[in-house]
């Protein structure tokens, strides 16, 4: 059964094998990628399944004893991420089929796109910190090559700021290894979580700490290492917008989670705990700021994913077993309300022929549907209920009201109600006034070329993650109690180590 | 031969910050390529160097006998010079590409992104 840990990274990789050999047929890629995507999310469910009733599966790569060989493991964070990333590259891949261009498409943009969920998928089931920094770069070369694909001027500007920020904290991961390999002699997870509080060197831990901070910080757009992510988000198609702005962040999130519940606790790591929460109000607030400025609908959804990754940030630093599900919590809701708020904001502008908020208006009249479509992960992210982030948001509080961070939770109130007026920005300029530029809903030439089976496929990922979005709401507790039992795993490391480890230790 | 070897990475990340903050996008690469081989000689260095002592069981011997050379911090590295290789390839031609589309190798002229709309550039 443990076998089953290769699938979400295999399919991918070999569905991508193919779909280069045969490079021509670009139908075939079409059918390839969603049959491929559909398939892992099959298979992610199974092994989340099987995590959920049989406990933590792990598989020795190679067969390599497991502090020195490779060693992919599923616990209940990763199977969950897992089935996000699956989910997530499904409906990616159906918005695809409706949303990219022939060009593009011809471009090897179904091959990218399946070696970046391969990449998000092994950065997510590994527990060897190098071969995490490997994935981390199979993930960013696959996302640099997507983000300039097309090659406008915008994008390649874009890509310029993201490349280089990505690739220096990359080469400060591979430094912060290079030293734990020094001080620990071993780079497996489970490993360094048994040895690192019996080391001597107590003080070199804490720098490799930091330096982890630092690499997960960026890519993770932890105020003040973000500049990257507004700079270049909006400027690659939407599809692929969604799929970065959706799962890109959380991996860095991830890794935080990992690292310093897993790897680095005690002493060390209160300091580190400290950093965070400083860093998660000025996250909340800045991102939020430069949200509520933009007109440009791409740029002011961007700036939201830096303000959420504060919340996230903010509960991951309190650490208490409440704090930690609310943050798992959050993650999945982000994920699912952040893509669809992206896909929505393509169709918008399918519909209206432009990205300015100030340009567009008049959509209610015509499409009221697609008002109910939008305000769903809308006020979802916001914060109302019943939909999902009222419950991310109320955990987070509450577990930020329990450990006494009034100031901040204070702060991250303030911050959602500034959340909700950008959401209502865009609900008021693009769906109820009129629009400025005359009567009769002046539709995006775009949208009246595009065939009603293409429109179809286009609303029905938006469709599926909205429904997601009220599920998550309305039937709280199941998901929760998953997120719960994730937390008390993460926190009591045991389990995690005598899976990688086997018993002797 | 340590010391030599940290007084060297030293200099490469001095060389590499100083080049990655100037305005020049052919700096900025070669700031990033330094950058990535300090790390690489870094984690060389850190493993702890064993001269002269590859790390083969002898003929007749069950296990390694002391001293031995750690063969990981070499698989790291080599694995790392490999990726580093594939992306800076990948960098050089997009900031080529970059220079020829936009006519500027001035990243202080490469602000568009980052600008609200009828702001003055």
């Amino acid at each position: 059964m443990n076998r089953i840990i290769m699938l979400p990274i295999l399919l991918p990789l070999c569905t991508a094998v193919i779909m280069i050999f045969f490079r021509r047929s670009i139908a075939l890629h079409r059918i390839l990628n969603t049959v491929s995507t559909a398939l892992m999310l099959g298979a992610s469910l199974l092994m989340l399944g099987s995590v959920r009733s049989d406990g933590i599966l792990s598989l020795q790569v190679g067969g390599w004893e497991a502090p020195f060989g490779i060693t992919l493991v599923a616990d209940m964070l990763s199977s969950i991420m897992v089935v996000a990333t699956a989910f997530i590259g499904f409906t990616t891949a159906l918005y695809s089929l409706g949303a990219i261009d022939r060009k593009r498409e011809h471009y090897f943009y179904y091959p990218l796109l399946q070696f970046l969920l391969m990449g998000i998928n092994g950065a997510f089931l590994t527990g060897d910190i190098f071969n995490l920094y490997v994935w981390f770069e199979v993930m960013l070369i696959s996302s640099f090559v997507l983000l300039v694909l097309g090659g406008r001027p915008q994008q390649l500007e874009g890509a310029i700021k993201y490349v280089t920020l990505n690739l220096l904290s990359s080469s400060i991961f591979l430094a912060a290894v290079g030293i734990l390999y020094g001080t620990a002699g071993t780079l497996n997870m489970a490993d360094l979580a048994q040895r690192i509080p019996l080391l001597d060197h107590q003080g070199l831990l804490s720098v490799v700490a930091v330096l982890f901070m630092i690499t997960f910080g960026v890519k993770a757009a932890i105020f003040p290492l973000f500049f990257w992510l507004p700079a270049s988000y909006h400027t690659p198609p939407i599809a692929i917008a969604a799929i970065f702005g959706g799962l890109l962040t959380k991996v860095g999130v991830y890794a935080i989670m990992r690292f310093f519940t897993t790897i680095f606790h005690g002493q060390d790591a209160s300091f580190i705990h400290q950093a965070l929460l400083i860093a998660s109000a000025f996250t909340m607030v800045v991102g939020v700021l430069g949200a509520v400025a933009q007109y440009d609908m791409r740029k002011l959804l961007s700036f939201h994913i830096i303000s959420q990754i504060g919340y996230m940030i903010f509960a991951l630093a309190i650490q208490s077993p409440l704090a930690i599900a609310g943050a798992l919590f959050y993650i999945i809701h982000n994920i699912v309300a952040k893509t669809n708020l992206f896909y929505l904001s393509g169709l918008i502008r399918r519909i209206k022929g432009s990205w300015d908020l100030r340009e567009i208006g008049g959509i209610y009249r015509f499409y009221p549907m697609l008002g109910v479509l939008f305000l769903v992960p809308a006020l979802g992210l916001a914060g109302i209920p019943p939909l999902s982030g009222f419950w991310a948001k109320f955990v987070v509080v509450k577990a930020g009201i329990d450990s006494e961070h009034y100031l901040l939770v204070g702060i991250a109130l303030c911050v959602s109600m500034l959340t909700l007026f950008s959401m209502i920005k865009i609900w008021n300029e693009a769906f109820w006034k009129d629009d400025p530029r005359g009567e009769g809903g002046v539709e995006g030439e775009e949208y009246l070329r595009t065939p009603s089976v293409k429109k179809a496929i286009i609303v029905l990922p938006i469709v599926m993650l909205g429904c997601l979005t009220v599920a998550f709401g309305l039937w709280f507790e199941p998901f929760f109690e998953l997120a719960d039992r994730t937390a008390c795993e993460l926190l009591d490391r045991g389990a995690y180590i005598d899976a990688v480890m086997g018993e002797r230790s | 031969m340590t010391f030599l070897l940290a007084v060297i990475v030293g200099a490469l990340y001095a060389a590499g910050t100083y080049l990655v903050l100037r305005r020049s996008i052919v700096k900025v690469i070669f700031g990033l390529i330094f950058l990535g081989h300090a790390a690489n000689l870094m984690i060389f260095t850190v493993g702890r160097m064993t001269k002269g002592a590859p790390a083969f069981v002898p003929e007749g011997a069950a296990t390694l006998t002391e001293p031995f050379a750690d063969p990981l911090p070499q698989a790291l590295v080599l694995t790392a010079i490999v990726i580093g290789f594939g992306v800076q390839a990948f960098t050089i031609v997009l900031f080529k590409r970059t220079y020829q589309r936009l006519g500027t190798e001035d990243l202080d002229k490469m602000r568009s992104t980052d600008q609200l709309p009828g702001e003055e550039s």
